[in-house]
């Protein structure tokens, strides 16, 4: 049995079930991360003193981080365009681009990562690296989990798009809304963290 | 593809491509900001107006918000009310002892 409201909209919702699922998923995570950025006002505004982000943290590499992260959302937003204008062979190359950006995005926080913990800086040296690495490591994670589905969708998934291609182009918007959110929570991190 | 099809696909891309620039630009400006050393809570103020504009960009033209059903848009105003409650929370601490007297 096929699953219903693929590519057709439901009446009641005038949407498909993926993207009320999607928005709905999507929700979920900006409370997630909602609470999150709680606990650290909370932890920065009752401590006695606060370092400034930039004393401690890479500005320019988490700088060159945001770049990234931003034209991976533009290329994302291609590859869908690609599908709307039916070509594939451009969506493969704007989705290759993605997975690439992102790779580019974890090898800069891992050297990140790596000289911080070369210096001594772990979660458990002081309130700042204890919300620096929880609130970095989630996204960074968010990030790998991007990219899993989005190399899903370049490689074994895609051959949805030669028997149902709008059932494909819908799937791949799906995916770019969970990747422009990823970019959404980096855009508040990247001040909050890294310049305040 | 029908060719009036094709045009909406072409004007939304020149959009992406505006919007990839307004983000780069805005980008730039958060991190000269940050450099001028402000008092704490102006810093805050405009770090978090930069980021809202960005954003906003990102969810209205990236994501579609713009053109999307009032479904989802009602979905995300609740869940906007439920964020700023979240985070209104650590602010209300700030009363001494707001929730004991």
């Amino acid at each position: 049995m096929d699953i219903p409201y693929t590519v057709e909209v439901r009446r009641d919702t005038g949407l498909t079930n993926g993207k009320i699922g999607i928005w709905l998923f999507l929700a979920s995570e900006v409370m997630l991360f909602g609470a999150l950025f709680a606990s650290y006002i909370l932890i920065r505004t009752g401590a006695p003193s606060w370092p400034r982000g930039d004393t401690i943290l890479n500005v320019p590499l988490a700088t060159f981080n945001t770049i990234v992260l931003i034209t991976s959302s533009v290329t994302m937003v291609m590859a869908w365009a690609s599908l709307m204008r039916n070509r594939f062979g451009t969506f493969r190359i704007y989705m290759g681009a993605t997975i690439l950006l992102g790779c580019v995005f974890l090898v800069v926080k891992y050297f990140e990562y790596s000289h911080k913990f070369h210096d001594g800086l772990f979660p458990r040296t002081n309130n700042f690296l204890a919300i620096y690495f929880t609130l970095t490591g989630l996204h960074m994670l968010h990030v790998f989990g991007g990219m899993v589905v989005n190399a899903y969708f370049l490689g074994p998934g895609s051959k949805l798009w030669k028997t149902n291609p709008e059932w494909f182009t819908n799937r791949v918007e799906h995916s770019g809304l969970f990747w422009h959110f990823v970019d959404l929570v980096w855009i508040f991190l990247f001040p909050t963290l890294y310049l305040l | 593809m029908t060719t009036d099809h094709a045009a909406d696909i072409d004007r939304h891309v020149r959009i992406y491509i505006t919007v990839f620039v307004a983000l780069m630009v805005l980008t730039i400006i958060t991190v000269a900001i940050s450099r001028l050393h402000l008092p704490v809570h102006v810093a805050v103020s405009i770090a978090l107006l930069v980021a809202t504009i960005k954003g906003t960009l990102v969810a209205c033209y990236f994501m579609h918000l713009i053109s999307e059903k009032k479904l989802i848009l009602a979905v995300l105003l609740l869940t906007a009310v439920f964020f700023v409650a979240l985070l209104a929370l650590p602010a209300v601490t700030h009363y001494n002892g707001f929730w004991i007297h």
